[in-house]
């Protein structure tokens, strides 16, 4: 072995290889980090008179309180998970024609744009905005949270049908097609079995999604646990409170866990 | 597949008589619930005010309809302060979820028994609770601002970069952690040589992903008084100043498709 090779050291390759761009990147993320913080107004005082309620809070998480509101907990929760049932199979009958509307290989371009425009008018707000205005137009309750989750699901759901139906082999489809089959039977008997599995584990995120904003757009009136939630609040009833996370919690845990399951039965 | 033979013809079919039923009573179970839940959540909805819904949704344009665009100079101090929410919360977040996606991930956890699940636990239960909840809780906690909002934003994200990294940390090539082991490498050096390096681009798309959707959420965390482009919002709401609510929602939306369009060039760049 020649000294000269015994010499080179091996060294792992760095991130961003232009000299100039690693300094242009890392001095700017420093500044950036300096200004940003620079500007945090920290009321130091008032964080330290919380701390005590911080500590309430934990106390009440180790010692939740489920009945002195329990009838409210129980209104609020079923608002809440017959919304989300609603919601999602409306917003699934809705977004399945979107859906295919949307997907470059089975409609004409007019219809393909209109089914576009829908999807990215649904996925340009979040729910809680979406909420503001139909609890404006359709007054306070579950029905404008139903309406609200309905539309977002069009947007999340119709834009991943889409891509799905996109991708999907077209050796069936040409088969299909082969035989004589007109559109319906095209979408039925080519696209239909290829895209199920996917369109049904989506649906089902989906209702996991929907159930977790069905907590938050109560804050604005929309009906639900969320609103619950924000009364308990208000009122420094830490332990309810408590109480209402811990079953949000455990219900998301549940719908993972079986959605989990019927995902794998279903493929 | 079967074929199945109706007075004696032979036909095909997609499904099997017995799997055909069974799929029938799926739809009609599902058919009952959504009928049942329709009639729970409508109980107590006052139709009178869902069939005017036209009316008020026609005032609500006209209303909205004539933007108050002076008002724009009021929201460029909550704009940078949505930014900062987003941008310091994940930062934090990082922080705290890498380790804790090392103690998640059954290759690299130091006790399946103990450490793990506590792991799981607090990627779950973070992951449950949306960050407007968390902002709520916050705020009555250390009070209303910009810190709730940060940490709003941290506690979310830490479930959501948490779970992803771990099951990222899980589906790694094991020889290449087995080869930097043979070489007498410590637990460290080999996480770090062996491990590192092919979690790094799942790790920077998942954070870069994290940051577009805490940019959306800390547009709205003001509503629950965690600070930013919300608490605008909220003032104008409550004041029913409907004309500066939609440029509030014009600034939102630039924000979000901006954001979106950031993460997209750099995901595309790392990845």
């Amino acid at each position: 072995m020649t000294p000269t090779t015994a010499a080179r050291r091996w060294r792992r390759p760095v991130f961003i290889r232009s000299r100039a761009w690693r300094f242009a990147i890392y001095g700017g993320a420093v500044l950036y980090l300096v200004l940003a913080v620079g500007s945090l107004e920290v009321n130091w005082l008032r964080i330290y008179e919380g701390l005590d309620r911080g500590w309430r809070f934990v106390q009440g998480f180790l010692a939740p309180d489920f009945t002195r509101r329990w009838r409210d907990i129980v209104v609020g929760f079923e608002e809440s998970l017959t919304m989300t049932v609603t919601s999602t199979v409306v917003g699934v009958l809705i977004s399945i024609p979107i859906g295919i509307g949307a997907a470059r290989n089975m409609a004409p371009l007019p219809v393909y744009y209109v089914c576009r425009a829908i999807v990215a008018l649904s996925r340009a707000f979040q729910e809680i905005i979406i909420a503001i205005l139909f609890v404006a137009m359709f007054g306070f309750g579950p029905f404008a949270g139903f309406l609200t989750l309905s539309f977002a699901t069009i947007g999340f759901l119709a834009k991943l049908l889409a891509e799905d139906i996109e991708d999907i082999d077209e050796a069936q489809a040409e088969a299909v097609r082969a035989t004589g089959a007109n559109w319906g039977q095209l979408v039925n008997y080519a696209i239909q079995p290829q895209v199920m599995p996917r369109l049904i584990g989506l649906s089902l995120y989906r209702l996991d999604i929907n159930f977790r904003e069905s907590a938050v757009i109560g804050i604005v009136g929309a009906g639900g646990i969320g609103a619950t939630l924000n009364t308990a609040m208000e009122r420094y009833a830490y332990d309810t409170a408590a109480a209402i996370m811990i079953l949000i919690i455990v219900i998301v845990m549940l719908a993972e866990y079986s959605s989990s399951h019927i995902r794998k039965w279903v493929q | 597949m079967p074929v199945i033979a109706v007075r004696e013809t032979v036909t095909w079919r997609q499904r099997t008589s017995a799997r055909q039923l069974a799929l029938w009573v799926g739809w009609l179970a599902l058919a009952a619930l959504f009928v049942f839940s329709w009639q729970v959540m409508t109980k107590n909805t006052i139709w009178a005010f869902v069939w005017d819904a036209p009316q008020q949704a026609g005032d609500l344009v006209s209303r909205m309809a004539n933007p108050r665009l002076g008002y724009l100079s009021q929201l460029w101090w909550p704009l940078w302060e949505t930014i900062n929410i987003a941008t310091l919360g994940t930062l934090l977040a990082i922080i705290l979820s890498v380790p804790l996606a090392f103690l998640a991930a059954r290759n690299t956890t130091p006790s399946a028994i103990l450490v793990r699940p506590v792991a799981l636990l607090i990627i779950v239960s973070s992951r449950s609770i949306n960050s407007i909840i968390w902002g709520l809780l916050l705020v009555a906690i250390i009070g209303p601002g910009q810190v709730a909002g940060i940490f709003a934003i941290m506690l979310r994200s830490l479930g959501f970069i948490g779970k992803l990294l771990y099951e990222a940390i899980e589906e790694i090539d094991p020889s290449q952690v087995e080869a930097v082991t043979a070489t007498g490498a410590s637990r460290s050096q080999v996480i770090d040589y062996g491990i590192v390096p092919q979690i790094l681009p799942a790790f920077a798309g998942i954070t870069v992903f994290r940051w577009d959707i805490n940019i959306r959420e800390s547009t709205v965390l003001g509503l629950v008084g965690a600070g930013g482009l919300g608490l605008k919002l909220q003032a104008s709401l409550n004041v029913l100043a409907w004309n500066q609510v939609t440029v509030i929602f014009i600034v939102i939306l630039a924000t979000v498709l901006l954001s979106e369009w950031v993460s997209a060039k750099i995901r595309h760049a790392i990845i």
